[in-house]
């Protein structure tokens, strides 16, 4: 009796199975086909965010869609303001920062905006029990209050002159965030802004869908629906441009390359402040050894390294400024001289041995160099760098590794880092170089210590003008040339293939961080459809 | 059977309740730092104190048995904790993607066993023809070729060069509607991939089984009275040569779980095995744990399904052995 039943259920489950393959057969080609009108776009992206709280961290560096932060950046990476009506007045101390907010700017559930949404969000972020990973960002700010519905006033604990760029980012509402868990309520995967789009769904691991914010204050975006495909691995992203599912992706130097003479679509080339170093720890006998520092500094090859590994797409780097930036200083630039390498290593007594490894007082001309495991790019840039330093007669021996493991050996051990943060010089800089920082968490890994460096770090961010600014930032290059605590070798520019269906399209200078809004489609708000 | 079943639901209990604890301490024990996966890039540059706090929020610095005690006692009553993750509670990650996982892994397992079954019982009628050598030769490649490829493979084929098939995603990739046509043709490239990859091991064992009962006395007896081929091929010989594949019913589960595991990250499938990396690689306990009593589930399901298709299709097995 029972048997049998099981038997029709089988059955049943089987006739089910034939019904949905049939109807799986009947409409083929449905799908595949290129996206009628240019209202519309779908892009490919390879990491999808864990949460779009900007409480969490969500859209921290601006330009997040669903919402907007006080300030923006434009393609420039010029301050505009944003939700505040103008750029905030500062203080002739440089502590008190005032911003006054734009009137009648409503989040997309028709809640007005104002500035108890502003303190809101400050606030919760700072909060301890907040679980936001990127608050260290915000340490400067003592407090935040609201005067009246339209004005913020944020006081710091010290002059801090990079601060407008810090609020760039998103403003969340009180009204909806402010009820339920900030860590994992709702609004965490549901946000609600007052951005250009608006997230009309999310299928984690799929994609993410906008439609465009019929009452934006910046005005009504023209393409009216935006997916965001959430495809990690690059041949499928690749596979899928190709079939005319996505419109646009963000590709690795060599796939991007294979559409190079497709008619129908543009790749473009964005600029990025993402560099690729290596930590010459100065507790490590051999990396903290200066002339060992200078000798790699110009040992090491960057111009092949752009051409071989990154395929032409990026630059030589020589610190964490790119040299096509504002910030660089002129003439710090260092070309590749294995003969002046050798000399510089001569003379300060590394002489080599039978091996051909030089040897210093009893010590060899040796140290570990690790980097991430999986990580091709970090691993070609890594095994460039010890060939280079072989032919100086250095030692390096490559090894790869999680962070769990890198991590506790970085005070002795060399590791090929990356980072990146295009919104102001301080931003990188301070925390690779500052002394006190040296060992803290990911903070100054290679253990820095220049007492010049520290000093022109702390006038960089603490003086207002932007001459003194200059003059700071110079010097820090400047000392990187004498003693460089970091080999860096290159700023790796980001791909994007997009189809020619808009006009409009640029792309802005992109951090270390693949963010949701990085690409051509940092602006997609701003496109128009091609007629 | 029923006691059968009854038995093992509360074998279950326990084994569950070592499994989760199992989980805890294998992932205590793993290299990895949650903190370290929770805070992802901004990590690099948060300072000491930034990271030591997230700790204490996100509870990963009490001890081991604490923890899994905690966890524990609310799971029982219905709170299985938050994805520490993906941002939100687990019951809503589970909720959001089983299903969708569920569909693509009994659609697959569908085509493998339909498949594996048709073909084998088809080799085994002329074992060394060309259609035996053709399948067998075609099963072992098939063997040995990892789904993550033939993925690439099919969509290439039926996506790039054919046109005919959606390249991934659950609907098409600028639609916001989940329709039964766009999942269902979503579906085929999938579950075809996925099944496929089963496919060999279904299709070896009922070959063997069948060609050994065709050999058998009873099978040959009954040609010998001269009962139709198809009667005897499928009557006799197919049911005593399906026994053995039964057994494989459920201890193929786990490989589908695995399998499942890189197809959806191919075909960018909304399920719950992608999670399931993310949740064991970012040291997410809530989320792993009840991942791993999932999977431990299905795995002690598969089986408990094998023994009582074996029970059903072999009236000589007892349920009770």
């Amino acid at each position: 009796m029972l048997s049998r039943s099981i038997r029709g259920a089988a059955a049943a489950t089987l006739a089910g199975t034939l019904a949905i393959t049939a109807a799986a057969c009947s409409k083929p080609g449905e799908s595949g086909t290129a996206h009628g009108a240019g209202d519309s776009a779908v892009v490919g992206i390879a990491y999808e965010p864990e949460t779009l709280s900007p409480l969490l961290g969500y859209g921290k560096d601006g330009n997040s869609k669903i919402f907007d932060g006080l300030l923006t950046f434009d393609d420039d990476m010029k301050l505009r303001p944003a939700l505040a009506a103008e750029l905030p007045q500062v203080s002739d101390d440089g502590r008190t920062y005032t911003y006054a907010l734009r009137e009648g700017v409503q989040f997309s559930d028709g809640e007005p905006f104002t500035s108890k949404d502003v303190v809101f969000t400050y606030r919760t972020i700072l909060d301890k029990k907040t679980n936001n990973a990127s608050k260290t960002e915000l340490d400067a700010v003592k407090d935040v209050r609201a005067e009246g519905d339209h004005k913020v006033v944020f006081t710091l604990k010290y002059p801090y002159a990079p601060f407008a760029e810090r609020t760039v980012l998103p403003i969340a509402p009180e009204h909806v965030a402010g009820e339920q868990d900030v860590n994992s309520g709702s609004f965490t995967t549901k946000p609600v802004g007052t951005g250009p789009y608006i997230l009309t769904g999310w299928s984690k691991g799929e994609k993410l869908s906008f439609k465009a914010n019929p009452g934006y204050w910046g005005g009504a975006p023209k393409v009216k629906k935006f997916t965001m495909a959430v495809i990690k691995d690059d041949d499928v992203r690749a596979t899928r441009l190709r079939t005319g599912d996505l419109d646009g992706a963000i590709l690795p130097p060599d796939l991007a390359n294979t559409f190079k003479d497709d008619d129908g679509r543009t790749t473009y080339a964005a600029r990025s402040f993402d560099y690729r170093t290596v930590t010459l720890p100065t507790h490590n006998k051999v990396a903290g050894d200066t002339d060992v520092r200078r000798a790699l500094d110009v040992a090491v090859d960057r111009r092949a390294m752009v051409d071989k590994i990154l395929d032409g797409a990026g630059k030589p780097a020589y610190g964490p400024v790119p040299t096509d930036s504002l910030w660089f200083a002129k003439g710090t630039e260092r070309t590749h001289d294995l003969a002046e390498a050798k000399r510089i290593l001569d003379e300060a007594g590394w002489k080599p041995g039978a091996d051909g490894i030089r040897v210093k007082d009893g010590v060899r001309a040796r140290f570990p160099l690790w980097y991430l495991s999986g990580d091709k790019l970090r691993q070609d840039h890594a095994l460039a760098y010890a060939s280079d330093a072989k032919k100086a007669g250095i030692d390096i021996k490559t090894q790869a590794g999680t962070w769990e493991v890198i991590m506790p050996r970085m005070k002795h051990d060399a590791v090929l880092a990356g980072g990146g943060a295009p919104g102001d010089p301080d931003f990188d800089q301070y925390t690779l170089l500052q002394s006190s920082l040296a060992g803290d968490a990911f903070n100054n890994m290679a253990w820095y210590d220049n007492p010049a460096v520290d000093k022109a770090l702390k006038k960089g961010r603490e003086s207002g003008e932007t001459a003194d600014r200059r003059a700071a930032y110079d010097t820090v290059q400047r000392e990187l040339v004498k003693n460089p605590g970091y080999t860096f070798l290159t700023h790796i520019d980001h791909l994007y293939v997009v189809d020619d269906k808009w006009s409009g399209l640029t792309t802005q200078t992109e951090p270390h961080d693949h963010g949701l809004a990085s690409g051509p489609w940092w602006n997609v708000e701003d496109w128009t459809p091609k007629k | 059977m029923a006691r059968m079943a009854g038995r093992r639901t509360l074998f279950a209990a326990p084994v569950l309740l070592v499994v989760t604890f199992g989980v805890f301490a294998v992932a205590a024990a793993s290299p990895f730092d949650p903190v370290k996966a929770y805070a992802g890039t901004a990590g690099l540059t948060a300072s000491q104190e930034n990271l030591d706090q997230l700790r204490a929020n996100l509870g990963v610095d009490q001890p081991l048995v604490e923890r899994w005690w905690r966890w524990l006692t609310s799971a029982v009553t219905g709170d299985l904790g938050d994805s520490s993750v993906m941002r939100q509670p687990v019951t809503d990650v589970i909720t959001e993607r089983l299903g969708w996982s569920v569909l693509l892994a009994v659609t697959a397992f569908l085509v493998a066993i339909l498949l594996g079954t048709s073909l084998g019982v088809l080799a085994a009628r002329r074992p060394g023809g060309w259609l035996d050598r053709a399948v067998s030769s075609a099963a072992y490649t098939l063997e040995a070729a990892p789904a993550f490829w033939l993925g690439l493979l099919a969509m290439w084929f039926f996506a790039l060069e054919l046109g005919v098939l959606p390249a991934g995603g659950l609907t098409d990739t600028d639609s916001d509607v989940v329709t039964f046509g766009q999942v269902a043709t979503h579906l085929v490239l999938p579950a075809a991939v996925l099944g496929v990859s089963q496919l060999p091991w279904f299709f070896l064992y009922v070959r063997q089984g069948v060609a050994d009962a065709l050999d058998e006395d009873p099978v040959r007896g009954a040609r010998a009275r001269g009962l139709s081929e198809r009667t005897v091929l499928l009557g006799h010989a197919l049911r005593s040569g399906m026994l053995p594949t039964l057994t494989l019913v459920g201890s193929r589960v786990p490989e589908l779980i695995t399998g499942a595991l890189l197809v959806e990250t191919v075909f960018s499938w909304p399920g719950i095995a992608a999670a399931a990396v993310q949740a064991a690689t970012s040291v997410d306990f809530p989320l792993l744990a009840a991942l791993t009593v999932l999977a431990t589930a299905a795995v002690l399901a598969g089986n408990l399904l094998s023994d009582l298709l074996y029970g059903l299709a072999d009236p000589r097995v007892g349920f009770d052995g």
